[in-house]
């Protein structure tokens, strides 16, 4: 099977991740959060790399929300 | 003393057609003496079809336009036998420095490629390019080629029939009309012959606006390209600097949607604009400036009837990758050969819709190319405002998101996959010379592959005998182990390979066995007799 994006808990201590978010942003303006959330993507994006799963997430990512 | 683009080179002289009572009928007749519709009627003549190109003007492009010259473009100014002359004059560099606000955030090297004769590009003046190949048009006159130039004869009115097109041309001493069996207009992105057709050409208009100046000046610059987003002495706009010769400077600096164009365009304002950027000292002269906006559109169909279409009346790119010019010279080398089989009644009309099929294939592929580059320096929304500033923040710092940076992506030839004129593949062989593709150059002995490709089909045959002759089809024989270029992009890891070129240099079939009914197959595809 070709790798897939992984849309089970993957991350060990999601708590601790979060919290890591969230401190990054802190004390920024929205468009210092707009930019540094920008840089994450793009580094997390070439971290996968793979052009399939990349497709997958933005389709995974440009769901309407369920109203 | 005036400037090469002021000075006529191909003035105005009476031609027999205008005392003739009856009118008379040509084969080919190219509109516009542009770069395109220069070698479109160079490689004609050379072929020796008798062609005639009509200009309402009688000099060369005014001021540079284009100036970078993409490496497949040489090499098919090489086949015409001018292909020196250009890269002699031109400058050949390979750094290229990106600066983000007030600092460089990275430089790239584009190393020459080993076993190429030609460089990736050079840059020289348009008015240069044209020079040079008016210059060629004449030597070849005075060999007898059948080809002639017709300065201020501009195209009025133009009738379709079955068999031929109908002229109206207007000359500083009246109009006079004539005949084309086959009319090649390459009449500009504006193309009076398209609007005299009411044939449609759709796209995209781009909002923004930029100035071009090409300055003379003496100056410790070296010779780079240099590249800035968002500069202090152009907040919020890009620009350009790029080295040509005879110590010309092209500056091209984006200046945005709501502009004055008058104000901006005053000789004392560009100065003003050129001090902040190149520093309060820097001394130059103002050869050529302009203002301009583009479009990426393209016709449906590069064909209609008797009438071709090639360069920028067919498609028009933004200047961002130098596609342009490029890539009409491209169209005039698929073009050229195809009509002249037609003309001779070797191949059916049809096969000039295989040249409507590729070249829209590679104005697609252009128009891709150009539009994505103008997106990442001109973004259109706020969050693709947030991403190219993230991309050029990552950049500084790390190698991976180079890649990304996209202040255009240079011209490289397109490979006609799915082309009706392609044949048989064989497994195993390099993917860069399947066929569709444009052959590569390797070092042979003293000389070059492409250079004994030369401009018919020709059976490359690499460390394998053809026993046979074929008809129409010429071999060039090489052995297996000639250069390592060779092996790399021919073989792979195949001991030898058989390759059907066309008149182009664009692969049209490769095999690993000789089967001589299967060339012959090969052979009449390509020619669309099949
Ligand atoms: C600022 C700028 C920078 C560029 N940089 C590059 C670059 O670096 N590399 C690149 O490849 N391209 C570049 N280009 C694009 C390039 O200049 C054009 O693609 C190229 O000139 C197109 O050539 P052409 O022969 O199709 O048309 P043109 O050069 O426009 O020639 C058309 C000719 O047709 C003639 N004509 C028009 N109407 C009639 C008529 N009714 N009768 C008779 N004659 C007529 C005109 O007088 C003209 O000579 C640039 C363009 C601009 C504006």
């Amino acid at each position: 099977m070709p790798p897939q994006l992984t849309l089970t808990a993957n991350i060990p201590d999601p708590d601790d991740f979060y919290e890591a978010l969230l401190a990054a942003h802190e004390g920024l303006s929205k468009a210092e959060s707009d930019a540094l959330n920008a840089r994450l993507i793009l580094l997390l994006a070439n971290h996968v790399g793979d052009p399939a799963i990349l497709r997958e997430a933005l389709r995974q990512a440009s769901r309407k929300p369920a109203s | 003393m005036p400037r090469i683009f002021e000075t006529p080179i191909y003035p105005y002289q009476r031609s027999a057609d205008q005392d003739a009572g009856a009118r008379r009928r040509h084969k080919v007749v190219v509109v516009g003496a542009g770069p395109v519709g220069l070698v479109t009627a160079i490689d004609l003549a050379r072929q020796g079809v008798p062609v005639i190109v009509v200009d309402e003007n009688d000099k060369v492009s005014f001021g540079s336009r284009a100036i970078c010259f993409a490496k497949r473009p040489l090499e098919i100014l090489d086949r015409l036998g001018c292909g020196q002359q250009m890269v002699d004059k031109g400058v050949t560099w390979n750094l290229g420095k990106v600066f983000f606000h007030d600092r460089e955030i990275y430089s790239f090297n584009l190393l020459p490629g080993q076993g190429h004769r030609r460089p990736a590009f050079i840059n020289l003046q348009q008015y240069h390019f044209e020079k040079f190949l008016v210059d060629h048009i004449r030597a070849m006159q005075a060999q007898g080629a059948p080809i002639e130039i017709r300065g201020r004869n501009k195209v009025s009115a133009i009738g379709l029939h079955d068999d031929h097109v109908t002229l109206e041309i207007d000359t500083p001493e009246g109009p006079y009309n004539l005949d084309a069996e086959w009319l090649i207009a390459c009449d500009g992105a504006n193309s009076p012959i398209r609007k005299m057709l009411g044939l449609g050409f759709s796209g995209q208009v781009f909002q923004d606006n930029f100035l071009i100046a090409d300055v003379v000046m003496e100056a410790e610059f070296p010779t780079e390209r240099w590249f800035w987003f968002d500069p202090p002495f152009n907040r919020g706009q890009s620009a350009l600097l790029h080295k040509q010769p005879d110590n010309v400077w092209r500056i091209d600096m984006q200046l945005g949607w709501d502009i004055n164009r008058e104000h901006e365009l005053k000789p004392e304002n560009i100065r003003r604009r050129l001090h902040a950027m190149l520093g309060e000292d820097a001394k130059f002269e103002l050869e050529w400036t302009s203002i301009y906006t583009f479009r990426c559109a393209r016709m449906e169909r590069f064909r209609k009837g008797r009438v071709l279409f090639a360069g920028d009346s067919a498609h028009q790119v933004s200047p961002f990758g130098a596609r342009g010019a490029n890539s009409g010279i491209q169209d005039a080398d698929n073009l050229a050969w195809k009509l002249r089989a037609v003309i001779n009644g070797q191949a059916p009309e049809a096969l000039l819709d295989s040249y409507c099929d590729e070249r829209e294939q590679a104005a697609d592929e252009n128009i891709l190319n150009s539009t994505r580059s103008t997106e990442f320096i001109t973004p259109k929304s706020e969050i693709s405002h947030i991403f190219r500033d993230a991309v050029l923040d990552l950049a500084e710092h790390h190698e991976f998101a180079r890649p990304l940076v996209n202040s255009g992506r240079l011209s490289v030839p397109t490979i006609h996959d799915g082309s009706p004129l392609n044949g048989p593949d064989a497994e195993g062989l390099p993917p860069e010379t399947r066929p569709g593709a444009p052959a590569i150059d390797a070092p042979l002995g003293e000389g070059w592959l492409l250079d004994r490709l030369g401009d018919g089909f020709r059976l490359l045959a690499i460390g394998i005998d053809v026993p046979d002759e074929l008809a129409g089809i010429e071999v060039v024989q090489v052995a297996a182990d000639e250069s390592d270029a060779l092996a790399e992009h021919w073989l792979g890891g195949a001991g030898r390979a058989l390759y059907l070129i066309r008149p182009d240099q664009h692969v049209a079939a490769r095999w690993l066995e000789y089967d001589r009914d299967a060339i012959a197959a090969a052979h009449e595809r390509a020619l669309g007799r099949q």
